[in-house]
């Protein structure tokens, strides 16, 4: 049996290939890139019995459709969205049988920004460095999909156990309440600052995409100098440039930088950033690393 | 005197971000670390999943409790400025870029000495950032700094070689650009096929040939 090809029959806004990333070459000046929600990715994967490093579709906002050459099984998840295959509603976030031939349409997105599509097998276009995820800041990786490209499927993989065929997602958030961790140049907020970052909130700016969440709102005032020599920088970041808008690093994310990072946001709740749409209200948590005292 | 760690600080629950006093400490303290990484038992704490040198400081990213390891920091011995064991990569530049007069001018050299202060320089590579394979190269005299452009060029070609402050680099790929551009490079910095993929990478020493244009 020859591999399942996929032809992409519409793009979408900005749908890309991910899966876990490439971790472990920030050193080289590469972002770790990877799915935003990997929660959800991992769902898809673990619902179709695909090994947790198989590559799946990541869309923006408006969805995608496909159309596999042979029979394939596929899940979504992220988020939630109207599914269906030649016409006929299918089931979001549990498998569904796509006959070879049959027209996969995902729409757009109900609620949050990123719906995953995770295929039996994976996507299994070309990896660089380790991953096959596209990673907007650097181009690495392969390119987002266009309309008639042709996407190759790996050796579909043997069914999970049907119990695992439903699963609970959690709804994408109305707002963000995030906890946010100590960064290194936590000091550099002023007093007024420290007690704004507490009690105000900002929204989600349009300008926001993988590399990071933009904040629109008021200003944090910083203590000192607004640059610093370049230093590297985490996931969950929260940087501080000098308009004072603190900007949430994504996954495709500069490995250095040089505005102060105040803090981090708890890696459990990135997920939940990248279902942020523009305008989604921003509070934020602050909290010690116990062993800083 | 070893190395003078300043502050062991946290950047999250699963991160280090180690403060030095200068970049020849950072070198210094990179290298200590690969060691004991490489070593058998000279890392008895989780591993980080990515070490990451900078100007002033270095990342430790991905130890799930880096209260260990930030304890036991501060009593490491480093030797400072320790010459890097890595490999030297000759580098062939042709020296006609368009900042080049400007540089010259900036330094109050002549065109000739500019250049020569270029090739006569032992470069180390402090750091990689800003793009996959964009290494800050180290070992200009501090009276040497350079201003950045004050409006970025919208695109840089790959292999152009350039300065800004107290750093050289090469434009391993097309990008934008703020640095001044004194030659270009046929040398290829990056290539994903390759291992490792960029050339320069932290600690390898660098020297700039002069080739003819051609």
């Amino acid at each position: 049996m020859s591999p399942v090809q996929v032809e992409v029959v519409r793009a979408g806004a900005l749908t890309t290939v991910q899966d876990r990333g490439r971790p472990g070459f920030a050193h080289l000046g590469v972002p770790p890139s990877g799915a935003l929600d990997q929660r959800a990715l991992a769902l898809g994967n673990r619902l179709l019995g695909n090994p947790p490093d198989a590559a799946g579709l990541e869309t923006t906002l408006d969805g995608v459709a496909i159309r596999p050459d042979g029979a394939c099984r596929i899940v979504v998840t992220g988020a939630p969205a109207e599914v269906s295959v030649d016409g006929r509603p299918a089931a979001w976030g549990a498998p569904v049988e796509v006959p070879g031939g049959g027209l996969l349409q995902i729409g757009p997105a109900i609620s949050g920004l990123r719906s995953y599509v995770s295929l039996a097998g994976g996507v299994v276009v070309g990896a660089v460095l380790g991953s096959r995820s596209h990673d907007l800041l650097s181009g690495l990786g392969p390119a987002p999909l266009r309309t008639g490209d042709r996407i190759p499927l790996g050796d579909r993989p043997p069914a999970p156990p049907s119990a695992v065929d439903v699963a609970p997602q959690p709804a994408p958030p109305d707002e963000l309440e995030l906890t946010l961790w100590d960064g290194p140049r936590r000091d550099r907020l002023a007093d007024a600052g420290a007690s704004l970052l507490r009690s105000a909130t900002w929204t989600v700016a349009s300008a926001s995409n993988r590399v990071g969440l933009r904040l629109e709102g008021p200003a944090l005032p910083l203590r000192g100098a607004g640059e610093l020599r370049s230093e590297a920088l985490v996931t969950g970041a929260v940087q501080v440039p000098p308009d004072g808008r603190p900007v949430i690093f994504l996954r495709d994310h500069p490995t250095t930088g040089g505005y102060p990072v105040i803090g981090v946001i708890d890696p459990a709740e990135l997920s939940a950033c990248a279902q942020a749409r523009p305008g989604t209200p921003v509070r934020f948590r602050p909290r010690r690393v116990g062993w800083t005292h | 005197m070893g190395v003078l760690i300043r502050r062991v600080l946290p950047a999250g629950p699963h991160a280090l971000l180690v403060e030095l006093a200068d970049q020849a400490d950072v070198l210094g303290l990179h290298a200590e670390i690969l060691r004991r990484l490489d070593s058998d038992d000279g890392w008895p704490w989780p591993r980080p999943t990515d070490v990451v040198p900078a100007a002033r400081t270095v990342l430790l990213d991905g130890l799930e409790d880096p209260a260990p390891l930030a304890a036991a920091l501060p009593g490491f011995d480093v030797a400072p400025a320790r010459a890097p064991d890595g490999r030297t990569v000759r580098c062939p530049v042709v020296y006609d870029g368009p900042d080049l007069d400007a540089v010259a001018a900036h330094w109050g050299l002549s065109r000739r000495e500019a250049i020569e202060l270029h090739t006569g320089t032992e470069f180390v590579v402090a750091f990689c950032g800003f793009a996959p394979g964009f290494a800050y190269l180290t070992g200009l005299p501090p009276e040497r700094e350079v201003p950045r452009l004050e409006t970025p060029r919208t695109a840089v070609p790959a292999g152009s070689v350039a300065l800004a402050g107290e750093y050289s680099a090469v434009y391993p790929t097309r990008s934008p650009g703020g640095w001044r551009l004194i030659g270009r490079t046929d040398l290829v910095l990056w290539d994903p096929g390759r291992e490792p993929a960029a050339l320069l990478t932290p600690g390898v020493r660098v020297r700039f040939e002069e080739a003819d244009a051609g």
